[in-house]
């Protein structure tokens, strides 16, 4: 019964810090000093030692009030920050076992282009507005090398029909769309190049109650058809409830307890888990 | 008929206190190191000081620094502005050249050591031994889809040109075809984006593996940029639609009767009618002094 | 056959030159003198020196005259004269505390050690037309001079140097601390810039900016598109004294002085280094009297320090150093002039084939009923 799974990206020891930095920083914070901010030198830790290993085809959550660097960790792996130290490997590139965190940024790029896939919590971040819905696919496309326009149509017309955008849309600027259509595009443009790993950061927070479980909704079927492994982070243990197999709580930083999602609802370990459970029930 | 105009029969006066070809040997040396520059990483632009010349910003100063820094006294100039040698803005920076340098002049593309051009290719093939200098208004092919320098020189960094094929994919969406005339966008040696200055997209192929060395001048923007020879040039094309050249098929020039130049639409000043003449006007006059001969 | 070559450029070309010549003289009044223009148009010799980028009042007046008054066209020429003139020696820095002034006021407060000093201003003048300057004579001059007793320099009544307005800001610990950024000094006659831009070549880029283009922007971000309230802090006109380094000399070599208009401004405050919120300031200078340049220097300068995450132009300084010199600004806006017929051509090219494919594509449409094709909406699909 037990497959061995494949990894398809591991993170160990992520450190994200703002500021000048000291050799106590990581030490003097987390959850047991109960603060990201280093006292010596005032530098922000927003991820202290972050480990984890993403497998093949699963839905990992991270859960954690704003400021428990989550979304940083998220920005980091998708290299819109620079990671302070760490690694990062994606078995897709450079056997496994490169540092993508130590590659040129041609080489970042590549992996980003190729093998990677970000949802952000606000749309345009993700998509530019004055590009047409088919454009912001079509871009995604073209950083992965596909230089044909009717290929290039055909895939967005199905990644649009996919996340249910309407076809008709699809020449038109998503400025003029809602903000649920917005992020349905940002998904179709996510999934444009195929990414064995698909980063989701926040995507439901500030969509409507009814918008929000459709998009979940579609989160969990393309996972199911296609078989990304996605890392999803949410504030939100509703959206961790629904998507992920796996959940990490992240607090000032650190990764506070890990383990399967069920698990974690049910029988939460540490204290911080235990309130954030029960105030969500 | 030659068309070389000896400058040393008519000594041009030599304007007092200014040294050979205008500006001062330091500056020419630094422009000429980063031409080397230029010509090491083909399509790269290299920035420069780009001192002031009394020709305006925009009128050809950085074509006209780069033959400044190149020529000697052997050379011999051709100067064109629309593919025409006697066009104002030639005929200006031909004086300044020669009123400087004291080179011979010429016409004839074939005779030219150094060819000045704005806006044109020569339709006649280069030679190794001969180098053409364009005059550049807009060095950066990426301002089409970027405003920013800091941004468009970290996208050439890191070679991200997705932006420009959106641009060029959203117009094939909105018009059928790429909509971009001149100023064609082009990969030079499979790593650079290129703006090949504003030559018709006739001339774009005449770049590409050409035993010619093309050195690209931006005065305002402060840029230098070459294709050496033998580089490869490619514009950008999707596989389902292709790079194509002006449509001149079916007409001729009311001139020389050429049916494969670039032409320069004419109206007929009595009738109001489209007429079509070569935009290389030294070509021209050559095919029509050869017929006249052949006449004879 | 209606069509004639271009040609005879080399004639055309002396013609109009000529003519120009012409027009200048052709009122028939007797020629300008240089030195008229050099003292009477004296905020126009001062506007081409300093957009010119060269202290030279006698060749920025010849300039003037050579352009008949076109200020953008005379900085062009001193411009281009000074691109071949040697670089052989930079001034140390000159200190504007030994400024000898002949005006100076402080707009953030009443009283100033040192008093405001008016000096020659146009503020408070009504801007009514002087038809008595139709009949100003050699003798209206003198009888001027004797009403008001001639003295030919009235600076001597004042003292040498005043205090700083802001370093009484900076003693209360109210204004921030100039930085030593420990950068070699960047010359953007020697390089092209780049950004993120060194903080000397954005202060050289401003000084021979051209007014009205800074102004402009300045005024945006004053008036909305921008956070910037301007408190003048200090206003100068005067002369200061420069010093170069001269191999053969153990001390330094004065060498004589400029008449320079040096603005500071006092902005919103924002924390320093340490965390303490302090006053920012912004720095204008440049050649000669020209208050309304000196000021949109200042805020400029300060406008460029932005924090705020969503640049406004004036705050964006590729957009501001770009945009504000007046020789490459006027040159391309004028290139439009050339001819453009290749070009003209190569998008009419496309024009005509973007038409025939539109017609093609409605003309295919009219004739089959179908339903909108995603894959195929655009036209020549």
């Amino acid at each position: 019964m037990a497959v061995e799974q494949e990894i398809v990206l591991t993170v160990r020891n992520l450190s994200k810090l703002y500021g000048p930095g000291c050799p106590d920083c990581l030490s003097l914070t987390g959850p047991e000093a109960g603060t990201n901010i280093c006292p010596r030198c005032h530098t922000i830790v927003a991820c202290n030692g972050v480990s984890f290993e993403l497998e093949s085809g699963e839905i990992l959550g991270i859960v954690g009030e704003s400021g428990s660097g989550k979304s940083t960790l998220v920005r980091c792996l998708y290299f819109d920050e620079d990671a302070t130290s760490g690694e990062c490997c994606f078995s897709a590139f450079g056997d496994g076992r490169a540092n993508a965190f130590a590659q040129t940024s041609q080489a970042r790029r590549y992996i980003r282009n190729h093998l990677l896939g970000i949802v952000y919590q606000n749309p345009l971040m993700g998509i530019k507005p004055h590009f047409t819905a088919g454009g912001n696919v079509a871009e995604k496309l073209l950083t992965a090398d596909v230089y044909n326009v009717s290929a290039i149509r055909q895939r967005a017309a199905a990644l649009l029909e996919r996340t249910e955008v309407p076809l008709a849309r699809m020449d038109d600027f998503p400025a003029h769309f809602s903000g649920g259509m917005q992020q349905r595009v940002q998904i179709a443009k996510a999934l444009a190049n195929n990414p064995p790993v698909l980063l989701l950061d926040e995507v439901t927070t500030g969509l409507d109650v009814s918008v929000q479980a459709r998009v979940l909704d579609l989160i969990k079927e393309i996972q199911q058809d296609l078989g990304i492994a996605m890392l999803v982070v949410s504030h939100d243990l509703g959206v961790i409830r629904i998507l992920a197999d796996r959940t990490a709580v992240m607090q000032h930083g650190q990764v506070l307890e890990f383990g399967l999602t069920d698990q974690i609802l049910e029988d939460p370990q540490h204290r911080y888990t235990q309130l954030l459970v029960h105030s969500t029930l | 008929m030659s068309a070389t105009v000896n400058s040393a029969a008519t000594p041009a006066r030599q304007p007092r206190g200014y040294n050979f070809a205008f500006l001062d040997e330091n500056t020419k040396r630094e422009i000429r190191r980063k031409l080397l520059k230029a010509v090491a990483i083909p399509g790269y632009q290299v920035p420069f000081a780009s001192p002031e010349l009394p020709i305006a910003r925009g009128w050809g100063t950085g074509g006209l620094q780069i033959t400044m820094a190149i020529i000697g006294p052997e050379d011999v100039l051709k100067v064109i502005d629309q593919g025409c040698d006697g066009s104002v803005n030639a005929v200006n920076i031909r004086n300044l050249l020669v009123k400087t340098t004291g080179v011979d002049t010429t016409f004839d593309t074939t005779a030219a050591s150094i060819v000045q051009t704005r806006h044109r290719v020569p339709e006649e093939p280069m030679r190794a031994d001969q180098i053409l200098v364009l005059q550049v208004p807009i060095p950066e092919p990426l301002r089409y889809v970027e405003a920013s320098e800091a941004k468009t020189r970290e996208m050439h960094g890191e070679m991200d040109y997705s932006r420009m094929w959106v641009y060029l994919y959203e117009n094939i969406v909105q018009y059928g075809e790429i909509s971009i005339g001149a100023r064609y966008p082009s990969l030079v040696n499979r790593r650079y984006l290129m703006d090949p200055s504003p030559i018709p997209r006739w001339d774009v192929p005449k770049l590409s593996m050409s035993p010619t060395l093309h050195l690209f001048g931006a005065g305002r923007e402060k840029r230098i940029y070459a294709v050496p020879p033998h580089t490869l040039v490619e514009p950008l094309e999707f596989e389902d639609f292709r790079f194509r050249v002006e449509e001149f098929s079916g007409r001729s020039c009311l001139r020389c009767g050429a049916t494969d130049t670039y032409m320069n639409e004419l109206f007929d000043r009595v009738s109001g009618q489209k007429l079509y003449a070569c935009s290389d006007s030294g070509y021209c006059d050559k095919r029509r002094a050869a017929q006249e001969r052949r006449a004879d | 056959m209606g069509y004639v070559a271009v040609s005879g450029g080399s004639e055309a070309i002396a013609n109009a030159e000529e003519l120009l010549t012409f027009y200048r003289l052709k009122g028939g009044a007797s020629p300008i003198e240089v030195r008229q223009i050099r003292e009477q148009m004296r905020l126009a010799v001062d506007k081409v020196m300093s957009e010119g980028a060269l202290y030279a009042p006698t060749i920025a007046a010849i300039a003037l005259k050579q352009a008949e008054g076109d200020n953008i066209e005379a900085s062009f020429i001193l411009r281009a004269y000074r691109a071949t003139q040697p670089r052989r020696y930079y001034s140390l820095p000159a200190d504007t505390g030994k400024m000898r002034v002949i005006r100076r006021i402080s707009a953030a407060f009443q009283d100033v050690p040192g008093g405001q000093i008016l000096g020659p201003t146009r503020d408070y003048t009504q801007r009514l037309v002087d038809f008595s300057l139709l009949e100003e004579s050699p003798e209206t001059v003198r009888a001027f001079f004797d009403r008001i007793g001639v003295q030919t320099s009235r600076s001597d009544q004042l003292p040498d140097s005043f205090p700083k307005i802001i370093d009484l800001l900076r003693r209360e610990g109210l204004l921030v601390e100039p930085v030593d950024r420990k950068e070699t000094l960047f010359d953007i006659t020697r390089e092209s810039i780049s950004f993120p831009c060194q903080r000397s070549a954005k202060l050289q880029s401003l000084a021979r900016g051209e007014t009205g283009v800074m102004m402009a922007l300045a005024y945006s971000s004053m008036r909305g598109f921008g956070d910037i309230h301007p408190y003048l802090g200090e206003l100068r006109v005067g002369t200061v004294p420069l010093c170069i380094n001269h191999p053969a000399k153990e001390q330094p070599v004065y060498i004589g002085r400029v008449l320079v208009t040096e603005a500071e401004i006092i902005s919103e405050y924002y924390e320093d280094e340490q965390g303490k919120p302090k006053l920012t300031l912004g720095y204008g200078l440049c050649f000669g009297h020209n208050e309304l340049k000196a000021i949109a220097m200042g805020v400029l300068d300060r406008t460029m320090q932005s924090r705020s995450p969503h640049k406004s132009p004036a705050e964006d300084e590729e957009f501001v150093l770009y945009h504000i010199d007046g020789i490459e600004s006027s040159g391309f806006s004028a290139h439009w002039k050339l001819p453009h017929y290749v070009t003209f051509q190569s998008t009419l090219d496309r024009l005509r084939r973007t038409q025939q494919l539109r017609e093609e594509a409605t003309a295919s449409e009219c004739n089959r009923e179908q339903r909108r094709d995603p894959g195929k909406t655009a036209p020549g699909l």
